[in-house]
């Protein structure tokens, strides 16, 4: 068995692990409301962070903008929904639909936005990933759109100059974004397309084509050299990555019954967010990404018994942890006490035997 | 007509943009690093003129030294807290070092301030000026004057002192510039001195011109800005404060013609422009690649 | 430093799971024969928006010491617990479920729009009684039956005042800002536009403004200006409305400002200049100035436990939202140990037949679809102070 490969399936078994515990605790009732209420958005974080570790991690460039893919496609599949709310169809196929359909916009967002910004570099690349991800934002945030028996309709003003007909409903309502998208994300459909997603990012990292956008990563130049087409193993490695985050908007729309783009959930701050889950689980890492999503979707939930110090403290452990994962002497410390140390040493003992 | 007064508008808020773009460009240039805790150093400058002008009546002008010295006494202390030990690292580690940060400095002036807005007199006593049927407020002549002045001063602080040209060895090559017996720690920490002096003037001046002070004034001002200092080039000064004014200028023109919602999506849409044309912004050097 | 971060993030994980199955209470919060009502509140103490969770969250926490101090509900002490949901719809929904774990029986939130109509859906599923004393669209209360209002919708303000200033003769020209980011403010601004035909005025400007760009109006206000508007609408909140009225100033153009219930509390504004905000006019039903007994009062215990702040009409609305769900409860008999579902059917049954004498309104009443029906009173501030127009 290959290291990769073993490594992929200590991932797949963390997850289904997890899954397995939390359908358990949930099947006894032993898991608190809370915990339950954010087993949906922990699937979306962790989805968000993996396909922003492709972009950033295998990649190698810095994207600001990751929330904006996620906000097209919480409204690309949104809007399926609310358009098909009435058909009869049925539920979980419907959803199916408007995951696909949200990441595929999302992934042509990602081409159309990647065939420009991937010809800057470094922090150029990251200033307009950001500016990209606002301009969504706000653009989402001036559209009206409404059907009625004519069609549909389209304005960038407000409600009235739709010009729909007496029996025409309003779907997008700019800033009031939608209401009433049908409750379909369950932790079983996230956790499914959490595998996928991981599916997607491992097989792509060791296909042809990953070692392709890696080898542009470590040396752009003697990548060339060698015929490597850059701008296209770029550009695929980007749609991909935007692809996923549709996906994960797609979840996320379709777990709260409002919509709305704030800067607070598709702003930048929020791709600075997921970048932290990123960096934090260590850039490239996989699993790293999804254990460090995870804990710090949790962690302002657990914080709240300190009420008004409560994201004061979260910034407090932040900064902790940036400057004492950084810091040599925490390092030297933790690694003579790792966890993994110890399984490690248990291993090459059994070996021995 | 109006277009005029829509112009100077758009400089006046340019002119303030310019003044943060220049403490962003002179970290970027020397630490190599995004500093997004910077808008909020503004605020802290806003914060600290609104306390001692209100609660302990000092005069405007000592005011905006007392916060100079403030923000220069933040801007050190948090270079050397939390950025220093992570010289070494990743810039993605600093980077959100930087963001920790920031949150930091919101959250705790939401405990000790409040939320609600503070409306902040404005620190400014000039007169404003009328021409022809123009009026250009007292805050808009200042700022835009303030402006200039403090290029100029960088501009040969840099060019013309030895402190000056140690950062801009540094920002050129870090362990050469070590090699040649400048003491790198020093002049980064200097670097975070004048740019945090400058967000406390900016405070100054934003919050007279806009005048309403909350724990999260600092933070769309300060993107605004890193945007501006990355139009004009990021690292380069003249290029902060052409981006600036421009910034400023779009921004409040498309308002105006264009459509008063969609500003922020033309004037990131013209960065995004400029950008594709000249990749290193308008005044940004040309980067030589090596193999 | 892969292996370490590992660690760090392992050892969370596992502390992260104890706490939460260690504080996974009884899941339904029905029969812990507790003999106090558990009144959960929601709304943002963080970020942008949180003066407005502030407000809502100190004037309730009046109106139930008050409530306490005088023998509670049915003869049962309220517990309150306030939880911030940073105006995001999803940190909102997990600080419902927080306060599910801790045995809600009652919501009092939440404070915003859009976060109020994710936490509606929640608690229509579990049938508990909601009424939020500022979240004004719409949306909050189409199909669900639990959940009431103690201000009112966006389109009946954005009417009224449409009427106002027509019936009034006020102004022909009128021109709007408005924040197109916020559910109020657009929610206002629609149905005023709608309106304002009818009443013979004429919109020649409509200018807008994000969250993201409230600072500078000189712009907007330039075109107003250059409209000819006599009037200019601002159906917005008091902090902004304080640029623009400067802005104004500054520019010297002077027409009437007309706004809404949001404007209250501009004069309590630190350092705001008053004469300023000299002849605006505002529909609101509740002003901190007024003379009778109970705002004196609830002023004056506002300033004792918020620093010596003047509270706003979001702070008034929370504290006649606590008497509204005292009223209702008692009308509707209601003890601490039914389960919640029964509560909230008990209590809804009984909302449309009481009236509630409060801050913001004198018998005020519900219809069964949950919108309030009070009086706004227009109001126009001459020497720094509050007059009634009528």
């Amino acid at each position: 068995m290959s290291k990769q490969l073993k490594s992929n399936l200590i991932t797949y078994g963390i997850i289904i692990a997890f899954f397995a515990i939390m359908q358990t605790l949930v099947g006894t009732g032993t898991i608190s409301s809370l915990f339950k209420g954010l087993l949906v958005p922990i699937c979306v974080y962790t989805i968000m962070a993996v396909s922003l570790n492709l972009t950033v991690g295998i990649l190698g460039e810095l994207s600001l903008g990751h929330a904006g893919f996620m906000c097209v496609g919480a409204f690309v599949s949104a809007f399926f929904s609310m358009c098909m709310k009435e058909s009869g169809m049925n539920s979980i196929v419907r959803f199916i639909i408007a995951i696909i359909l949200g990441a595929i916009v999302a992934a042509v967002f990602g081409i159309l936005i990647g065939i420009p910004v991937l010809r800057l570099r470094g922090d150029y690349l990251a200033i307009v990933t950001l500016a990209f991800g606002e301009i969504i934002k706000n653009i989402v945030n001036v559209l009206y759109v409404g059907k009625d028996s004519s069609g549909f309709h389209i304005s960038f003003t407000d409600t009235a100059s739709l010009g729909l007909s007496s029996d025409g409903v309003v779907i997008i309502k700019g800033p009031q974004g939608i209401t009433g998208t049908p409750n379909d994300s369950t932790f079983l459909i996230g956790i499914i397309i959490l595998i996928i997603t991981v599916f997607i990012v491992t097989n792509f990292v060791t296909s042809r084509s990953g070692r392709a956008v890696m080898a542009i990563r470590d040396n752009r130049i003697a990548a060339e050299s060698v015929g490597i087409n850059i701008s296209k193993y770029k550009l695929m490695a980007f749609a991909i990555s935007a692809g996923l985050a549709g996906a994960a908007g797609a979840l996320y729309a379709h777990n709260l019954n409002t919509l709305n783009a704030l800067p607070k959930n598709f702003g930048y701050n929020m791709s600075i967010m997921i970048l932290v889950y990123v960096v934090l689980g260590g850039i490239g890492s996989i699993r790293g990404s999804i254990i460090a999503a995870t804990i710090l979707t949790a962690l302002p939930e657990l914080l709240r018994g300190f009420s008004d110090y409560r994201m004061l403290i979260y910034s407090i452990v932040l900064i902790a942890l940036m400057l004492i994962s950084n810091s040599p002497k925490a390092k030297m410390f933790f690694e003579k006490y790792s966890i993994k140390q110890l399984i490690g040493t248990k291993k090459a003992q059994k070996e021995e035997v | 007509m109006s277009f005029l007064s829509y112009l100077i508008n758009g400089l006046s808020l340019g002119s303030v943009y310019a003044i943060i773009a220049l403490g962003y460009t002179m970290v970027y240039g020397i630490a190599k690093m995004l500093n997004f805790a910077h808008g909020d150093v503004i605020m802290v400058g806003g914060f600290a003129i609104y306390t001692l002008m209100n609660s302990m009546g000092v005069n405007p002008i000592i005011a905006v030294l007392i916060s100079v010295v403030i923000c220069t006494a933040l801007g050190m202390a948090i270079e050397k807290i939390a950025y220093k030990p992570l010289r070494k690292a990743s810039p993605l580690a600093v980077l959100i070092t930087a963001i920790g940060v920031s949150y930091l400095l919101q959250n705790l002036a939401l405990l000790i301030f409040g939320s609600d807005a503070k409306l902040f007199s404005s620190v400014v006593s000039v007169p404003a000026a009328n021409i022809g049927a123009i009026s250009i407020t007292g805050e808009t002549i200042v700022t835009i004057v303030a402006c200039i002045i403090i290029m100029i001063v960088l501009t040969l602080f840099i060019k013309k002192t030895k402190a000056g040209q140690a950062m801009l060895a540094v920002s050129e090559d870090k362990e050469a510039a070590e090699l040649m017996g400048i003491n790198v720690n020093a002049t980064i920490s200097l670097t975070f001195a004048i740019g945090s002096g400058l967000a406390a003037i900016a405070g100054a001046l934003l919050c007279s011109a806009y005048p309403a002070l909350t724990p999260y004034t600092g933070s769309m001002p300060g993107i605004k800005a890193f945007v501006a200092a990355v139009f004009g080039g990021i690292g380069s000064i003249p290029g902060a404060f052409v981006g600036g004014l421009l910034l400023g200028i779009i921004e409040n023109l498309s308002k105006a013609y264009i459509s008063s919602q969609m500003a922020d999506a033309i004037v990131f849409s013209v960065l995004i422009i400029v950008l594709l044309v000249k990749p290193t912004g308008i005044l940004g050097k040309k980067i030589s690649e090596k193999v | 430093m892969k292996k370490l971060l590992g660690t760090l993030l392992s050892v969370a994980m596992v502390a992260s799971l104890l706490v939460g199955c260690g504080s996974a209470a009884p899941a339904d919060g029905a029969s812990d024969g507790a003999k106090t009502f558990k009144i959960g509140g929601i709304g943002p103490l963080t970020g942008g928006a949180a003066v407005y969770g502030i407000a809502v969250k100190n004037g309730a926490q009046i109106a139930i010491d008050e409530i306490n101090a005088a023998g509670g509900i049915n003869g049962c002490q309220i517990e309150y617990n306030f939880q911030d949901d940073e105006c995001d719809a999803e940190k909102s929904v997990n600080a419902y479920n927080t306060l599910k774990d801790w045995d809600m029986d009652i919501l009092m939130g939440t404070v915003t729009s859009g976060c109020c109509v994710a936490v509606a859906a929640k608690t229509a599923e579990d049938g508990m009684f909601e009424l939020t004393p500022s979240g004004s669209s719409v949306d909050i209360l189409a199909g669900n039956d639990n959940v009431f209002q103690v201000c009112f919708t966006d389109p009946n303000q954005g009417i009224a005042s449409a009427q106002y200033i027509g019936q009034s003769k006020l102004a022909t020209k009128v021109a709007v800002i408005y924040d197109s980011s916020d559910v109020y403010s657009t929610g206002i601004y629609e149905k005023f536009a709608a309106e304002a035909p009818a009443q013979g005025l004429e919109i020649v400007a409509t200018e807008a403004f994000t969250a993201d760009n409230k600072t500078d109006f000189t712009t907007q206000l330039q075109k107003a200006k250059d409209a000819g508007a006599e009037l200019v609408f601002l159906p917005f909140y008091y902090t902004e409305a304080t640029l623009v009225l400067k802005q104004a100033d500054t520019m010297g153009f002077d027409p009437i400002f007309f706004g809404c219930d949001g404007l209250d509390g501009i004069l309590a504004v630190e350092n705001f200049d008053v004469a300023l905000a000299e002849d605006v006019m505002l529909l609101t039903p509740f002003a901190a100035d007024a003379t009778d007994d109970l705002t004196k009062s609830f002023v004056a215990k506002y300033a004792e436990i918020a620093n010596g702040e003047i509270p706003n009409q979001f702070a008034a609305d929370a504290y006649d939202a606590i008497y509204t769900i005292k009223a209702a409860a008692e009308a509707a008999n209601v003890t601490p140990d039914m389960s919640v579902a029964d509560m909230g059917k008990a209590i809804t049954a009984v909302m449309p037949t009481i009236k509630v004498d409060g801050l913001t309104g004198k018998a005020m009443s519900w219809n069964a679809e949950g919108e309030v029906n009070k009086a706004p009173k227009a109001v126009v501030i001459k020497n720094g102070a509050y007059v009634s127009m009528d």
